[in-house]
C-alpha cells in the first residue's frame, strides 16, 4: 500500500459513484417501471434507465451535475492512516475531476470565481465520524444541485409531534413536483438541532434502497411516508404517475424539549454512491 | 405526434406544436443558465448583440460537462438543469432573442408562458439526469462564448445535435401547460393525503 493507491482507490469510488448507478437504485428504477400505469411517467423511466445503461457501457457520468463531492469518513480511532486522509481525499478529487472527468462544481459565493477543480473553502465536503477499531470506511455521495435546492430544514412544535412529521414530510416532498427529478429518495432527519436534523437526514439517503431502518417502529414510519408520498401521484419527473419516490431513509436523536427539528434531505433519482474501506494493514476495497 | 424539427423553425411552424407532442430535434442549440441569462441581456441592452444568432437556434437549459479534444471540445454529459431558475429572465430573453423551442426541465412560470404565447415559442422537457444519452445525440460543439468569464457550467455551448430527444412539449404558444394541469391533479389527492394522516 503506498499513498498513491489510496488516492486512486478513492477516484476510482468517484468513478463508479458517477458512472455506474448502484444495482438497487436500478432494481427500484425497473421495479417503478413495471407498476407504471402513467404513459408519460413510463416513457420518463424508460428514458432514465436507458441513460443508465449508456453512462455505465460508455463510463461517462450519468448526469452532466456531477454534484458536489461529499464524503462520509468513519474513522476507527486505531488506524494508521488518520492524519493523511484529509489531503489524500483533497487530491483524490482534483485528480477525479481531470479524468473522469467531474464538471467544475465549486463556485466563491463572494466573487462568483470558480477553482476549476471541485475544491475551495470547506469543499470538499467531509463528515467525519469517530468510530472504534483500526477500519477507515469513506462514502462518496456527488449530490446534485436541483435535488439539493429542494432540501430543507423546519423546526417543527413538539405539540405538532409525529403526525406534524408526516404533514410536513408529505407537503413538502409534493409541492417540490418535479424540480429534484423524481423518482426521488428522501432523507428524513428528527431530532437533535438544525444541523443534525439535516445531516441525519443526508446521512439516511446512503442507506441502500430497500433497507429498513433497525427500529421497527421507524420503519413502519418510512413505510407510511412512503406510502403516503406515492399517493400523491407527482410522478417521474413531475409528469404524473404513480412513483415520486423510490424510497423514504429516516434517521433520528434525542431533541430538545422545546424543539421538534425535521430535516427533509432529497436525493435525485440518480442516488450515486460507492464506498472505499481501508484496513489498519493498507488493504483497500472499492465497491459500489 | 412525433416531430423531426430541423431548426431553424418559423413562428407557423412553432405554432404547429402542442403540449403532449414528441420532438426530436436536429440543427443547432446554445446552452444558457443563470448567468447566462444575465450577461447576454446586459450586453444586448448595452449595444452588444451575441456573437450568434439565438432566435436561429434552440435554448437549452444546461450546464454540461465538457472536455478539450484535440483542437475542440467533446461533450461528456449534458441533460437539462431546473427551468425555473431562468424564469426571472423568461420573458425578456424570449423577447430580445426569439428562440423558438426552449429545452430544460420542471416547466416556467406565468410571465415566460406570455412570452411563449406573443411570441409562438414552445417548452419542451427532457429527461432529467439523463445526460449521458443527451452527450450521445450532440454531434459536435461548434463554439463556446464566454468560458473564462463564466466556467464551464454557465458559458454558452453551442452544440450541433441530430434527432436531439425525446422532448415533451409541456408548455405551448395556445396557453397550454402540461406542469399546471398536473399540479390541479395532485392538489386533489393532497386533500385524501392529508384526511389519512390526520386520521
Amino acid at each position: 500500500m503506498d499513498e498513491a493507491s489510496i488516492r486512486s482507490a478513492l477516484v476510482e469510488a468517484m468513478r463508479i459513484a458517477t458512472t455506474r448507478l448502484p444495482s438497487d437504485v436500478v432494481d427500484a428504477l425497473r421495479a417503478a417501471r413495471e407498476r407504471e400505469t402513467s404513459p408519460l411517467g413510463a416513457a420518463q423511466l424508460d428514458a432514465i434507465l436507458e441513460n443508465v445503461h449508456v453512462a455505465r457501457d460508455s463510463s461517462i457520468p450519468i448526469c452532466q451535475d456531477t454534484g458536489m463531492q461529499t464524503f462520509f469518513v468513519e474513522m476507527g480511532t486505531c488506524s494508521p492512516f488518520l492524519g493523511q486522509l484529509k489531503p489524500w481525499i483533497e487530491e483524490a478529487v482534483i485528480a477525479a475531476t481531470a479524468a473522469i472527468p467531474l464538471r467544475p462544481n465549486t463556485v466563491d459565493p463572494f466573487t462568483g470565481e470558480n477553482p476549476g477543480d471541485n475544491t475551495g473553502r470547506f469543499m470538499p465536503t467531509i463528515h467525519w465520524e469517530v468510530v472504534d477499531g483500526s477500519e477507515i470506511r469513506v462514502s462518496v455521495l456527488p449530490k446534485g444541485g436541483g435535488s439539493e435546492n429542494m432540501s430543507t430544514v423546519k423546526m417543527l412544535l413538539p405539540a405538532d409531534g409525529l403526525k406534524g412529521v408526516k404533514r410536513a414530510v408529505v407537503e413538502h416532498v409534493v409541492s417540490c413536483g418535479g424540480k429534484p427529478c423524481p423518482p426521488t429518495i428522501i432523507g428524513v432527519g428528527i431530532g437533535g438541532g438544525a444541523d443534525v436534523a439535516l445531516q441525519l437526514g443526508k446521512k439516511a439517503i446512503l442507506r441502500e434502497i430497500g433497507s429498513t431502518h433497525p427500529d421497527p417502529v421507524v420503519a413502519a414510519f418510512e413505510r407510511e411516508l412512503f406510502e403516503l408520498i406515492n399517493m400523491s401521484g407527482v410522478g417521474p419527473m413531475g409528469l404524473g404517475g404513480e412513483t415520486t419516490c423510490l424510497a423514504v431513509h429516516v434517521e433520528y436523536a434525542y431533541r430538545h424539549p422545546a424543539s421538534l427539528p425535521l430535516g427533509i434531505l432529497v436525493q435525485c433519482w440518480a442516488d450515486r454512491r460507492a464506498h472505499v474501506r481501508l484496513a489498519a494493514d493498507g488493504t483497500i476495497e472499492v465497491r459500489k | 405526434m412525433r416531430h423531426e424539427l430541423i431548426l431553424p423553425i418559423d413562428e407557423a411552424t412553432s405554432r404547429d406544436l402542442h403540449v403532449g407532442d414528441i420532438l426530436y430535434i436536429t440543427g443547432k442549440l446554445f446552452t444558457a443558465r443563470d448567468e447566462a441569462h444575465r450577461l447576454m441581456i446586459e450586453h444586448s441592452e448595452n449595444g452588444a448583440p451575441p456573437p450568434f444568432d439565438p432566435s436561429q437556434m434552440a435554448l437549452f437549459h444546461c450546464g454540461p460537462v465538457v472536455r478539450q479534444s484535440g483542437d475542440g471540445w467533446e461533450v461528456v454529459a449534458a441533460g437539462p438543469t431546473t427551468s425555473m431558475r431562468m424564469d426571472l429572465f423568461g420573458r425578456r430573453f424570449l423577447e430580445m432573442f426569439g428562440p423558438r423551442v426552449i429545452i430544460g426541465k420542471g416547466g416556467m412560470g406565468p410571465q415566460t408562458q406570455v412570452a411563449m404565447e406573443s411570441v409562438g415559442a414552445v417548452y419542451a422537457q427532457q429527461t432529467g439526469g439523463t445526460g449521458a444519452s443527451g452527450a450521445k445525440r450532440i454531434a459536435q460543439v461548434t463554439n463556446v462564448h464566454w468560458l473564462e468569464e463564466l466556467g464551464m457550467p454557465e458559458a454558452v455551448w453551442i452544440f450541433d445535435v441530430r434527432s436531439f430527444g425525446p422532448l415533451l412539449v409541456t408548455m405551448d404558444s395556445h396557453g397550454g401547460n402540461l406542469h399546471k394541469q398536473i399540479e390541479s391533479t395532485i392538489a386533489a389527492r393532497m386533500q385524501s393525503i392529508l384526511a389519512r394522516i390526520e386520521g
